[in-house]
């Protein structure tokens, strides 16, 4: 029922590290973990809206760049102060080189 | 033992230190006494969101329910007026005491008072809520707010007060601001960003006379001139809240002294955040006091773990962080701990500036630029400094070279 989308190339994105990408309205952070797998959550901070793809990614954890608010980028798990809702998370997929995060 | 875990002063800190007992399974009485009639909030937002949204809130650090869930007792609009260290009692404003088996002294900052004769109820300070609802109702389109500091909440006030419309001047005594902690190259930057968005910045130039009429403010400077004004905020700088602690014997070192485990010279009192000094084992237990919402978060959850007896020392490097206009500040570390500095310039005329010791070990790392430009290279810079590294200052100056990578070496 939901779609799959683009977000960028494999190669878009270095080993554990994370990149922002919106569509329909919404924006996404998209992850390529220390172990070359990729994941999708929601691009911002459940504390105050700020991008996370402007955020550090240490092994499976992003750090939110405003007030290091953590989360496992794999499950979405907040990991403690002063962040406390969990993050949404998307399925991904690579195809042919390309990530596709299914939205919605 | 039955008072359990008794935490005075329900700011970021002790909000933190409640929370963080329960996280850590303490199963016992928790009690947060605060003087303000709010529930935990965090301060931050009080020069920033709040006085530029047209409704301002708490930002809750725990909201009623997560505190009763948590069975954490919450004594609001309640002071504490003396500890009895030998019964183990605390006694408050409102006549009651409580008991306790360890208690955490995390009783903050407040504004330090300009020592001036002249100032009325038009000269204020922001600290509380409280306190930004009042300076917010006073800055609009015309009115003049003058703003007598140039630090980080005089400067974040100015900022807010432009995004409003009101006039806005800056008075600075030093001959720069920002003059504590912030290297002249990034003062300078948003000095020159305020006069952009029409603030009058004006440094170097001390106070000779405030006459506050309840009307309006008239400050006399140094040099003759006069700046009259709706609103005259006072920002130069907080003080540690001791009485409490210095009235129950215990020792005061420019804040609550504690070891590198926060306690005090009782082992069964605690104090962290802004109230305390503490040693900062980054820099060889230099002592310390830091006035900065990340240390209070951490040191509160730290004291928590080691009023269950942990006993682990602090270990994190002081970070600050300044939001004004568009621009972010992020500061790791003390930068007058180096020596020199190294310059790292990233896109959208973001730069950091890495301190060093004249041995070469990372210190501190200052940047500036829009957004969070220069946030993830900060808290990779904050690792280095954690870990007492000393990179090649050839790879911290090109932006080529991942600070990420340096990180591994």
């Amino acid at each position: 029922m939901s779609d799959w989308v683009e977000a960028c190339a494999a190669g878009d994105i270095d080993e554990e590290d994370v990149m922002r990408f919106d569509h329909a309205g919404r924006t996404y952070a998209v992850y390529r973990s220390p172990d070359d797998e990729y994941f999708a959550t929601d691009g911002l901070c459940s504390h105050e809206k700020v991008h996370l793809a402007d955020g550090l990614v240490m092994d499976d954890i992003i750090e939110c760049p405003k007030h290091n608010g953590r989360f496992n980028y794999k499950t979405g798990d907040a990991r403690g102060a002063p962040v406390c809702v969990n993050l949404k998370t998307y399925p991904v997929k690579v195809d042919g080189g390309k990530v596709l995060i299914q939205v919605g | 033992m039955t008072g359990g875990m008794v935490i005075i002063g329900a700011g970021e800190c002790g909000g933190r230190a409640t929370l963080t007992l329960r996280d850590l399974g303490f199963e016992g009485q928790v009690t947060l006494v605060g003087d303000e009639p709010h529930l935990p909030y965090e301060r931050p937002p009080l020069s920033k969101e709040a006085m530029t949204s047209a409704a301002p809130v708490i930002k809750a650090i725990a909201s009623d329910e997560l505190l009763a869930e948590c069975s954490i007792r919450h004594i609001h609009s309640v002071r504490a007026v003396a500890i009895d260290r030998a019964a183990h009692v605390v006694r408050l404003s409102d006549g009651s005491s409580l008991s306790y088996d360890k208690l955490l002294l995390a009783t903050g900052s407040v504004p330090r008072k300009l020592p001036m004769p002249g100032l009325g109820g038009r000269c204020v300070y922001l600290r509380t809520f409280n306190d930004a609802l009042a300076i917010r109702a006073h800055l609009s389109a015309g009115n003049r707010v003058a703003i007598i500091g140039g630090g980080f909440i005089g400067l974040e006030l100015a900022a807010s007060a432009r995004k409003l419309g009101a006039t806005v001047t800056v008075l600075e005594a030093q001959p720069r601001i920002l003059m504590r902690g912030v290297p002249s190259e990034i003062a300078e930057i948003i000095h020159k960003s305020h006069e952009a968005e029409g603030v009058k910045v004006l440094t170097g130039q001390g106070i000779t006379a405030i006459a506050d009429d309840g009307a309006e403010v008239r400050i006399t400077l140094a040099d003759g001139r006069e700046i009259v004004a709706d609103l005259a905020v006072i920002g130069i700088g907080a003080v540690p809240v001791t009485a409490l602690a210095a009235e129950a014997g215990l020792a005061i070192d420019n804040g609550i002294a504690v070891d590198g485990t926060l306690r005090t010279d009782d082992p069964d009192i605690f104090a962290a955040g802004d109230c305390c000094s503490f040693p900062l084992a980054v820099y060889g237990g230099r002592r310390v006091r830091l006035e900065a919402w990340r240390n209070a978060q951490e040191q509160g959850a730290l004291a928590a773990k080691n009023m269950l007896g942990a006993n682990e020392a602090h270990a994190a490097v002081p970070w600050f962080w300044s939001d004004q206009y568009g621009l972010t500040l992020q500061i790791a570390g003390l930068s007058d701990e180096g020596k020199s500095t190294v310059r790292r310039d990233l896109d959208d005329g973001a730069f950091i500036l890495f301190h060093l010791t004249e041995d070469g070990r990372l210190v501190a790392a200052s940047g500036i630029g829009p957004g969070n430009a220069v946030a993830r290279d900060i808290r990779l810079a904050e690792m280095l400094i954690a870990k007492r590294a000393s990179p090649a200052p050839e790879a911290l100056g090109s932006q080529t070279v991942k600070l990420k990578s340096l990180l591994a070496a």
